[in-house]
């Protein structure tokens, strides 16, 4: 489903590399954790699956298409295959809930009718069933993420892509938006999750990849922080 | 859908920014204004040499005290001329009578005028008006002459202010074109920094370029158009209240500049308008809006 194959990414301007000669394979459906210190180089991972950034050396493949070769008026439908969760929600704060999730689909061309459909379904998942027309300031993080977790979701990716997703959410927040990321990965979704939580780490007990000055250092079926 | 939802964000994005829209229709029309006034012209001069040099006459004033001896020899002289594709004798008392024609509005200024001041002259249309230099040096050394006048020279320099004006025209049009540009560009820079939450969240799921991009671009060629059509519309009433009005004297010496000239600025002005506001707001954008 993902693989990167000798990737080396430097930043212009930077003295090393952010991620250094990486080689890594994920599954379809598996939940993966990179942890790794700050600047370690995980979030460059990221970029990289997204193109929005280009490996300095090496290959990047994602839904056996290899991105390295992508043609740039094509990443734009490649993205639709991939959702994305970031630690600052990133919702549009002029636009409540529904409006929110429905942008995502009217913008890749879906109907209105579509969006009707769909969109009351999958707030419904996320667990915000009833709490459609709030705007995001009237949420809790939590419920912004919830919603920002819906937008990513709303497509039925094959991939969701988590960056520090609790970052900003309390323990017990946080508990529950992994809850959340686990039922999406039961129906089959990959999903590749950035974090330095070593707490839902622990209690996850999914495979971890950790990172440190850009290579990887451990690579652990079921693992811990450590 | 997706159509209604790009109008929709042209217009708010025109709305947004009023000011600076305003601004960018306003330096855009009176650009367009230069551009078409300079082209007119330009059309106007072309049209006005081929009428004018058509009728243009080498005269050859004698001298008063011209004998008809000398007088004979002129007129033999000319007519051997293989240059020479007509020629006409006008006397003093032709002379006269189209002077009483021409000044007919101040029949003082006729009165004060006698046919015995003005001379008599052979008016000759050559084949080849630029062959004026080889005629005039072939027929000088004639007894008899008191000068020779091409017209062509008189012409030469009415075109030459007509052409210094066009360019002067060409050179504003120039100016405030760059600072339209430089306002395009501006606008839409502001108008992606005022939606760039919108842009990120289209960028990350996947909207296409254009998708994004249409707007924006819409945007600038919508403020383009209008500003053609003010453009068009200054054009329109300077040719119907100051040519055709008040300064109707002067285009009747000048050739009248036809409506149907006039009209084909629309198209012109709201084609580079639209075009070159497209243009560039497609090229703010790609540095700009980076996938």
């Amino acid at each position: 489903m993902i693989q990167l194959e000798n990737v080396t990414k430097t930043y212009p301007k930077a003295s090393r590399p952010s991620l250094d000669d990486v080689s890594v394979g994920i599954e379809k459906g598996e939940f993966v954790f990179f942890i790794g210190p700050s600047g370690s180089g995980k979030s460059t991972i990221i970029k990289l699956l997204l193109h929005e950034v280009a490996p300095t050396r090496g290959k990047v493949v994602v839904n056996s298409k290899d991105v390295t070769a992508l043609r740039s008026w094509k990443i734009p439908h490649f993205r639709r295959s991939i959702g994305c969760v970031f630690q600052d929600f990133r919702l549009l704060p002029n636009r409540t809930a529904y409006e929110n999730v429905a942008f995502a689909l009217e913008v890749i061309g879906k109907t209105k009718a579509v969006a009707r459909r769909v969109v009351p379904e999958v707030l419904e998942l996320v667990g915000l069933g009833g709490k459609e027309h709030r705007y995001p300031h009237e949420l809790s993080g939590g419920e912004q993420q919830r919603v920002a977790v819906a937008r990513a979701f709303v497509n039925r990716p094959l991939i969701l892509l988590a960056d520090e997703p609790t970052g900003n959410l309390d323990p017990d927040t946080s508990i529950e938006i992994m809850r959340l990321l686990d039922r999406i990965n039961r129906t089959g979704t990959t999903v590749v999750m950035v974090t330095h939580d070593s707490n839902i780490v622990n209690q996850m007990r999914r495979r971890v990849i950790e990172i440190e000055s850009g290579r990887i250092v451990r690579d652990q079926a079921r693992g811990v922080y450590g | 859908m997706r159509a209604k939802y790009v109008l929709n964000e042209v217009l708010v994005g025109l709305w947004r920014n009023v000011t600076m829209t305003i601004a960018m229709i306003i330096t855009m029309s009176v650009s367009l204004t230069m551009l078409g006034a300079s082209v007119l012209m330009y059309m106007q001069v072309d049209q006005m040499k081929d009428y004018y040099y058509g009728e243009i006459e080498v005269s050859i004033f004698l001298r008063e005290d011209v004998t008809d001896a000398q007088r004979e020899a002129i007129n033999q002289a000319i007519e051997q001329n293989p240059l020479v594709l007509e020629k006409t004798y006008e006397s003093r008392e032709d002379a006269f009578k189209k002077f009483q024609t021409l000044w007919k509005d101040s029949p003082d200024f006729v009165k004060s005028v006698t046919p015995e001041s003005l001379p008599e002259s052979y008016r000759v249309k050559l084949k080849d008006p630029q062959q004026y230099q080889s005629f005039a040096d072939q027929i000088k050394d004639q007894q008899g002459i008191q000068d020779i006048v091409d017209q062509r020279e008189l012409l030469d320099k009415v075109f030459k202010i007509f052409n210094a004006i066009q360019v002067f025209a060409l050179v504003v049009a120039g100016f405030m074109a760059l600072a339209a540009l430089l306002l395009v560009g501006n606008t839409i820079q502001v108008a992606a920094y005022s939606k760039r939450r919108e842009v990120a969240v289209m960028k990350l799921v996947g909207a296409s370029n254009w998708f994004i991009q249409a707007p924006f671009v819409l945007e600038a060629v919508a403020a383009g158009l209008i500003g053609a059509i003010l453009g068009f519309v200054m054009i329109f009433l300077i040719k119907v209240v100051l040519l055709d009005g008040r300064l109707q004297a002067l285009t009747n010496i000048l050739t009248p500049i036809p409506s149907e000239n006039v009209w084909l600025m629309l198209p012109l002005l709201a084609g580079v308008g639209a075009g070159v506001s497209a243009i560039t707001g497609w090229v703010t954008l790609r540095f700009y809006l980076k996938v």
